[in-house]
């Protein structure tokens, strides 16, 4: 039985798949992708055989470098991108964590000197037991993920 | 063959690896016996306080002129133009960093001295960066045990005070836990070590305890290094409870090891009784001292390849 697409095909581009609920909006935020010229097509809440619910992301005429792509783990660990060319997916690739994550955030220390000064912020990310830390650079301390305003 | 400090950068204790740290410690016991006053002859060297801290930096400045080398810079770095002005740290390092050939730093904000260390043209030492690294003042600690104890191998070594703030008590601990130390952590519930730094010592399995009072241990140690505990922290019967638990007197040291020495980085207010002076474990004055040696050995390394170059 062939399923019904939930959401519009795209000819070339980006579909970006099981982005657990409620988190396609944040994944829009921080890649700002709704500042970019290319249509958008983003499905919520759509029933998924994995997960309970998940949110779908198409982007058309753009391509992530692994480098963004894996940016997205820290949101949606279990995201896969399926690059399209006429219709077709010609990739498909899990994402997985950074090692580093380098001018997205600001660092949750009201004191660190990353926030006064002309440069980026620059995270490394470090696994410790089920739960993602990230380590800033400039003042060494280690934040958890839910400390980053940016991913509210 | 360079030292592997020449030219380098002295930021924050977990950057140095354990051979590093022996190279200092065997340079800052080299200089205390043997002076070197013509080391750094005609060597400039900024001495930047952007938030005020007279020990530290009379510390620097006189290793800077101990061996021969002579000092520019501010002590009060709100005061001066580059505060009032409201210039960015990054441009102030790319000028300072012109006029020297090495310069130390101490700063409100934490992260300062890594990100001046990414701007500047010469070494950058960090005095101190907001409630971060104070890497010198480790290496002081980690040169006044060895000096104490011959050796850095396998001591036994308990903290008292205030562990949860006190950021000369981490950065010990991250250095000595490469020379298989075994620790002792004494501290009020509220001023426990934090738990990034027990995760670490988890991680690299070594040895640790946590207890209420020093007298439950202190005969079985070789270091014991006391802390400031700021009384602010505690409501009045708290602060009193506290002390009979955290404060240290002569009394209990009758049947300490003979080589227990006693270590506090100064200043202290009452967590030392001064009947512990007098007695021979007592030794934060010559610490407070050894600052002087410590900085001069880590200046003669990135500033010179006189020491530990083959
Ligand atoms: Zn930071």
């Amino acid at each position: 039985m062939k399923k019904k697409l939930q959401v519009e095909a795209i000819a070339h581009g980006t579909v970006i798949d099981h982005v657990p609920a409620g988190q396609g909006i944040k994944i829009l935020k921080f890649f700002q992708l709704s500042a970019a010229q290319e249509r958008i097509t983003v499905g919520l809440n759509l029933p998924s055989g994995e997960q309970q619910q998940k949110d779908l992301i198409k982007v058309e005429n753009t391509v992530f470098d692994e480098n963004q792509a894996n940016q997205l783990a820290l949101f949606a660990p279990n995201a896969t991108i399926n690059v399209i060319e006429d219709f077709e997916v010609v990739r498909k690739f899990h994402v997985s964590t950074p090692e580093q994550v380098k001018g997205v955030f600001a660092c949750p220390n009201s004191n660190c000197i990353s926030h006064n000064e002309p440069i980026d912020s620059n995270f490394y990310v470090r696994h410790q037991q089920q739960d993602i830390k990230l380590k800033c650079h400039y003042c060494e301390k280690s934040f958890d993920r839910s400390l980053f305003s940016e991913l509210d | 063959m360079n030292n592997p400090l020449y030219q380098k950068h002295i930021i924050s204790i977990p950057d140095l690896s354990r051979q590093e740290l022996e190279l200092i410690v065997d340079t800052a016991q080299s200089i205390k016996q043997q002076p070197r006053p013509e080391l750094l002859k005609n060597k400039v060297v900024a001495s930047c306080f952007f938030e005020a801290s007279t020990r530290t930096r009379l510390s620097f400045e006189t290793a800077v002129q101990r061996l021969g080398g002579s000092v520019i810079g501010f002590a009060d770095g709100g005061n001066t133009s580059l505060g009032k002005k409201g210039e960015t740290l990054v441009d102030s390092v790319k000028v300072i960093s012109s006029y020297s050939d090495a310069f130390f730093m101490r700063h409100p904000q934490e992260g300062a001295a890594r990100l001046a260390s990414e701007f500047s043209s010469v070494p950058v030492v960090n005095g101190g960066d907001g409630s971060n690294q104070h890497p010198t003042q480790t290496l002081l600690d980690l040169f006044t045990i060895y000096e104490t104890q011959g050796s850095l191998e396998g001591l036994k070594v308990a903290f008292v005070g205030d562990l949860k703030y006190g950021r000369t008590v981490h950065s010990l601990t991250q250095a000595l836990s490469l020379f298989g130390c075994e620790f002792y952590f004494i501290a009020p519930k509220a001023l426990a070590m934090p738990d990034y730094i027990i995760e670490e010592l988890n991680e690299r399995e070594i040895t640790y305890s946590l207890h209420d009072s020093i007298e439950e241990v202190v005969n079985e140690l070789d270091i014991l290094y006391m802390t400031r505990v700021q009384k602010e922290r505690f409501d009045e019967t708290e602060y009193q409870h506290m002390k009979s638990s955290f404060i240290l007197r002569a009394n209990m040291l009758e049947q300490v090891k003979d080589n227990l020495k006693i270590l506090h980085p100064l200043p202290r207010v009452d967590e030392i009784t001064t009947d512990v002076d007098t007695t021979p474990y007592a030794y934060y004055f010559e610490q407070a001292e050894n600052g002087v040696y410590a900085r001069q050995a880590l200046l003669a390394l990135i500033m010179t390849n006189e020491f530990g170059a083959q």
